[in-house]
């Protein structure tokens, strides 16, 4: 974040351009460089939870789960905030990280 | 050992052309015997920015065919006889030409030259194919606008997968205070995003449209321009020389200069 950034957030000012371009061009290559489309995110997103939640208590309001890129290697970053453990993991055949 | 370079971008119009035509004279100029090769047979437009539109007979078509000979089809340039042009084909030919045709009169030109400049279309279709087919290092050409970094990016995964090394990026038509104004991605940004080392950067430039009129490309006759000077440090740099590269919206003195460098200080 540049000075100007930071004062413009300040004054609730939009964005400088050059910032805004950059954020919009750093995800949109990580998704051209992926060549997966947000639906697979989407599914890929839904999956992880799924598994994820049957060994902890997830806080799913502060998930994510996002394509990042920097020197041309896209990683998919995933922020799951753990509430709490379970005690026993939940059967495979649990669906859905709201069970 | 010749080198044969790709001069290409993905989005069109972002000064492919003027690059190839500026940097041939410059490198020819400065002592390395050069050939440029327009691979944009659909669209010519390189014979324009030389002044060479009257003098083509032959083209690399005839050459492959046989019914010529390479020195024939070369255009040699008068004031700059280090340099000399060859068109890949014209609009009317009756067969396109294919990567082994290119990779055939490519070899032929680095029997006889120190550089090879190829001249891509625009696009990553056939006609880009066809000009990687024949290169060994590329020059990606992008303007600081999210359209042609975004298709600049396409080209360079594609170059990579073809083992095309090195890839060097020019940065074309940069304005100066809207760079410093942070309404143009900085410099920074577009080599970050990119992950490219930088060849060369060239300013936003009225004297490039003036030269293209007159077909006389601004490293002919060492135009102090800002392009005309980016250009020659590009073929400067290209020959191994060690030119630094001065971000243009960090240099101008006097208080708002000041101010706005001030603005783009990175906090966090
Ligand atoms: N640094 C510059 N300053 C001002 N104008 C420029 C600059 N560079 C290129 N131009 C202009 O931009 C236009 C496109 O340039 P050019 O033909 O070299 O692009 P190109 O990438 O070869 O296009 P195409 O993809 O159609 O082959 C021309 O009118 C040219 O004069
Ligand atoms: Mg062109």
């Amino acid at each position: 974040m540049t000075l100007r950034d930071f004062i413009d957030r300040l004054l609730g000012r939009q964005a400088a351009s050059a910032t805004t371009a950059r954020q919009r061009l750093q995800l949109v290559l990580a998704h051209d460089r992926s060549d997966l489309n947000p639906e697979l995110l989407e599914q890929m997103r839904r999956e992880i939870l799924e598994v994820v939640s049957r060994y902890v208590e997830i806080d799913l309001e502060e998930v994510d789960v996002s394509l990042e890129t920097e020197e041309r290697v896209t990683a998919l970053v995933a922020n799951l905030p753990i509430k709490r453990a379970r005690p026993k993991p939940l059967e495979a055949s649990a669906t859905g990280p709201a069970a | 050992m010749s080198r044969t370079i790709l001069i290409c971008s993905g989005k069109g119009g972002v000064g492919k052309t003027t690059l190839t035509a500026n940097l041939g004279i410059a490198l020819a100029r400065q002592g390395s015997s050069t050939a440029v090769l327009d691979a944009d047979f659909g669209l010519r437009n390189l014979d324009l920015l030389l002044g060479l539109e009257n003098r083509i007979v032959y083209t690399a078509q005839e050459v492959l065919a046989e019914s010529c000979r390479l020195e024939q089809a070369l255009v040699k340039h008068k004031q700059e006889p280090n340099l000399s042009l060859l068109p890949a084909g014209n609009p009317r030919m009756l067969e396109w030409l294919t990567p082994d045709d290119m990779q055939k009169i490519v070899g032929m030109l680095e029997e006889r030259f120190e550089f090879v400049l190829i001249d891509c279309p625009a696009g990553i279709e056939d006609g880009f194919k066809n000009a990687a087919a024949a290169s060994r290092e590329a020059i990606v050409v992008t303007t600081p606008e999210v359209s042609a970094v975004r298709d600049a990016d396409r080209v360079i995964g594609l170059l990579q997968t073809r083992d095309i090394q090195p890839i060097q990026l020019v940065l074309n038509r940069v304005r100066p205070k809207m760079m410093a104004n942070q309404e143009m991605l900085a410099v920074s940004d577009v080599t970050d995003i990119l992950a490219l080392p930088l060849l060369g950067l060239v300013l936003e430039d009225e004297q490039v449209i003036v030269s293209t009129n007159r077909g006389e490309p601004l490293t002919l006759n060492g135009s102090r321009s800002p392009a005309g000077l980016a250009y020659a440090n590009v073929a400067r740099r290209l020959r191994g020389e060690e030119v630094p590269i001065v971000d243009p919206s960090k240099e101008s003195q006097g208080f708002r200069a000041r101010f706005s460098r001030l603005m783009q200080t990175k906090i966090f």
